[in-house]
């Protein structure tokens, strides 16, 4: 029996913490993530510096025609020159205020919504859906209080785009309630009517609707009486959201456990009574991220009314990148027009998502 | 007895106006006349401002000689040919840009999807940076920028970017070799479907002797040998009845070959590529459904990684994943009407658009379109359910 063997002392364990754990563990921990990360690392080298080059380091920002763009990055000085086109379309410029008006407005009622604690937060919600339609369009459209009379025809660009999405989505909301409620009830009729409409509006795209309403509109009225073209798209698209607005709310009507609907029949609350103030309360707070959803599919959709001869922000884009005095601006314009959508499709998703998590705070699973 | 109860139980008969059944019966007598006489209004209204615009009813249209010429068609089209023949060369270009949206959405969206997922950081954040950025962007907006801010400023063809001489990329589209098949060829596409009739045969073998016995059998390499030889052997044996047509530069063109036009690449590429930002989060969603408990079970069993994914894994995410893919199939057959922005003809370009301009014919051509789309979206809403229907949970 020998002795004492001595013990080589291990290696210390390989680092799991700081910055040298961490690309052990998410980038280098078997060959084929190490194989990934370089597949990634060279789609960044390639990719990211041209873009920041092209984007920031070689563009143009200062100046004020064509000229100025000689750098060979992006040409900057285009969407500054023609931003008012972009955001404001045709509208008289004297009369911009009034549009701006408009934003300041919109923002005042929809920032609260990013806060929990913010007080009265619900009634700027209500006020946002109901009464700031009607104060805008009145601002916008002016003919009362002094306001100079203003065209559909000039109203364009990022104005529209935001006040096409805005009508639709606000007025497809009790089309939608109704639909739902319809497509739900026991009445064979109704509920028969109202699953055609839904389906039918679903299954057509949505220029098909819009060509409808521009072409086929005119044909359904007596004669005499016209709709100009933005009520008409309007029109299209309110009857198309509402569709897909009744679905989304059917979702939020099927949540509600059955016993509620009992417990209010058992109050005695008629069938209206019990859905005012007993089941849509629920369901509507229930759907609030779906009705976002459907708003940013919306509004996204609302570009399509270029192909109909509206003026929304992408039209104006079109309408501008073509303009002989200005060549080989199309990159520039179209990233204007996408940042724009972007920035607000991308904020009301991590809206809809965080209220997705408030929402569910007591059955995740 | 229960017949006495019920009647001793029974409320007093409320008056008719409170009478629910009452009530609902003519509260749906009311709207259905309500429906009837607005359609009726719409009928009579559209009747007699189509007598004072001068258009004829009726679908007499679709025999007379449309004359107008169409960019792309997958059937013999030319000027002489009816506006009827313009529908079905529009509705066959929509079924063709759908039938390829479908594929590439789905194979880019599911390596999306993966690589979302995936426990490398960097290749996780490049391809979230894709989802957000291509599904918060409207789909005009990006066709627009593929067709013309990308596809427009190529070279022309005399200038075109080339791989080989043998694949061509210029502003006039795509042009790449294309098969010629001469006499003779019908032999090994003869031997290719016997090819494939002979795999789904040593497949079904295959799983029946593993069903007895348990012993696998290599149905994956013999299958693609089969595929790939049988029609290989066949075509040098029957002297190469298949050649291959190379893209010319001819005057101002290119003559000969396959060419896919720009604006079907632009459509294509902008559809493919928005819809499958949307399927990467469904297929994300989908394979976070099944619980990591599953995996686990799985390895405990003693099955390695690609089968605990094929077996394990993908049948259980496929069921969360499917119904959302389809309602995405279903925005993409929906989507390709975009196609009319930059002049791909499809249905609604086609005829919706020129034919309706040249015939006047709103109603009926808007209700035809509209029929179609509705038939494609009930079609494929109607395989969906059924395919999921197959790989539900069967539950006793």
């Amino acid at each position: 029996m020998s002795g004492f063997t001595e013990i080589q002392s291990r290696a210390a364990p390989v680092s799991s913490t700081g910055a040298i754990g961490w690309i052990r563990q998410n980038l280098v921990s078997t060959p084929m993530n190490t194989f990934f990360t370089l597949i990634g690392v060279y789609l960044i080298y390639k990719f990211l510096p041209p873009l920041l080059d092209w984007a920031i380091f070689s563009a143009n920002f200062a100046g004020s025609d064509e000229h100025a763009c000689n750098s060979g990055g992006a040409c900057w000085v285009f969407v500054k020159q023609r931003a008012s086109l972009f955001i404001y379309g045709f509208y008289p410029s004297e009369q911009y205020w009034r549009l701006d008006a408009v934003f300041v407005l919109l923002a005042i009622t929809f920032v609260p919504q990013f806060f929990d604690a913010f007080p009265y937060k619900k009634w700027f919600g209500i006020f946002s859906i109901t009464g700031l339609p009607v104060i805008s369009y009145f601002i916008i459209s002016g003919g009362i209080l002094g306001l100079e009379h203003v065209e559909t025809e000039s109203w364009g660009g990022l104005s529209l785009t935001l006040i096409i999405a805005f009508v639709g989505i606000v007025a497809a909301l009790p089309f939608g309630v109704l639909l739902a409620l319809g497509r739900r009830s026991n009445m064979p009729i109704i509920r028969t009517m109202c699953v055609i409409f839904i389906e039918v509006w679903r299954g057509v795209p949505l220029i098909s609707v819009l060509f409808m309403a521009s072409v086929m509109l005119p044909l359904f009225l007596p004669e005499g009486v016209t709709f100009n073209k933005l009520l008409r798209a309007m029109i299209g698209i309110v009857m198309f959201q509402s569709a897909y607005m009744a679905e989304v709310i059917r979702g939020g009507l099927q949540a509600i456990p059955k016993g509620q609907y009992e417990a209010a029949s058992a109050l005695g609350l008629s069938y209206w009574r019990s859905m005012t103030f007993i089941i849509l309360p629920q369901a509507l707070k229930l759907v609030i991220p779906g009705i976002v959803n459907t708003f940013i599919a919306l509004f996204k959709d609302t570009t399509l009314v270029l192909i109909i001869g509206l003026f929304d922000v992408l039209g104006a884009v079109q309408s501008a990148i073509v303009d002989p005095n200005w060549p080989g601006v199309a990159t520039e314009g179209y990233v204007f027009a996408a940042f724009c959508f972007w920035i607000f499709c991308f904020t009301m998703s991590r809206y809809s998502m965080r209220l997705e998590r408030k929402l569910h705070t007591g059955h995740k699973r | 007895m229960a017949e006495v109860e019920k009647n001793i139980l029974k409320p007093s008969k409320p008056s008719p106006w409170n009478d629910p059944a009452v009530r609902s019966m003519v509260f749906q007598a009311v709207a259905l006349i309500a429906v009837v006489y607005f359609f009726y209004i719409i009928f009579q209204n559209t009747l007699h401002n189509m007598e004072t615009r001068g258009i004829t009813t009726g679908f007499a249209f679709l025999d007379k000689s449309a004359g107008f010429g169409i960019l792309m068609s997958l059937i013999e089209y030319d000027e002489s040919h009816t506006y009827g023949r313009t529908f079905l060369v529009g509705l066959l270009n929509t079924l063709l840009v759908t039938f390829l949206g479908v594929i590439l959405a789905t194979s880019v969206g599911f390596i999306i999807g993966v690589a979302r997922l995936s426990s490398n950081w960097i290749i996780s954040r490049l391809a979230a940076v894709y989802i957000e950025t291509l599904r918060n962007i409207p789909l005009l907006l990006q066709i627009f920028f593929w067709y013309f801010a990308v596809l427009q400023v190529l070279p022309g063809p005399r200038n075109s970017l080339e791989w080989q001489e043998t694949f061509f990329l210029s502003n006039r589209g795509f042009y790449a070799p294309a098969p010629v098949f001469e006499e003779g060829s019908g032999v090994v596409v003869g031997a290719f479907i016997l090819a494939i009739v002979l795999i789904i045969a040593i497949a079904r073998w295959a799983h029946k002797r593993q069903e007895a016995t348990g012993q696998q059998f290599h149905t994956v390499y013999v299958s693609l040998g089969i595929l790939i030889g049988l029609p290989t052997i066949v075509f040098f044996l029957s002297g190469m009845p298949i050649g291959i047509e190379y893209p010319e530069l001819k005057g101002f063109n290119f003559k000969g070959g396959t060419n896919i036009i720009p604006e079907l690449m632009a459509l294509l590429w902008a559809l493919s590529f928005y819809t499958a930002a949307f399927i990467a989060e469904i297929v994300r969603a989908g394979i976070l459904a099944v619980s990591h408990g599953q995996t686990e079970a799985a390895h405990a069993l003693g099955l390695r990684n690609s089968p605990t994914l094929k077996l394990v894994v993908i049948p259980q995410a496929l069921r969360v994943i499917i119904p959302p893919l389809t309602s995405q199939y279903l925005n993409l057959a929906k989507n390709s009407s975009l196609a009319t922005a930059i002049g791909y003809p499809d249905l609604v370009a086609v005829f919706m658009g020129t034919t309706l301009n040249q015939t006047g014919q709103a109603v009926e051509i808007v209700a035809m379109t509209m029929a179609v789309y509705l038939a494609i979206s009930l079609t494929i809403s109607a395989f969906m359910n059924w395919y999921n229907k197959s790989k539900a949970l069967v539950e006793r």
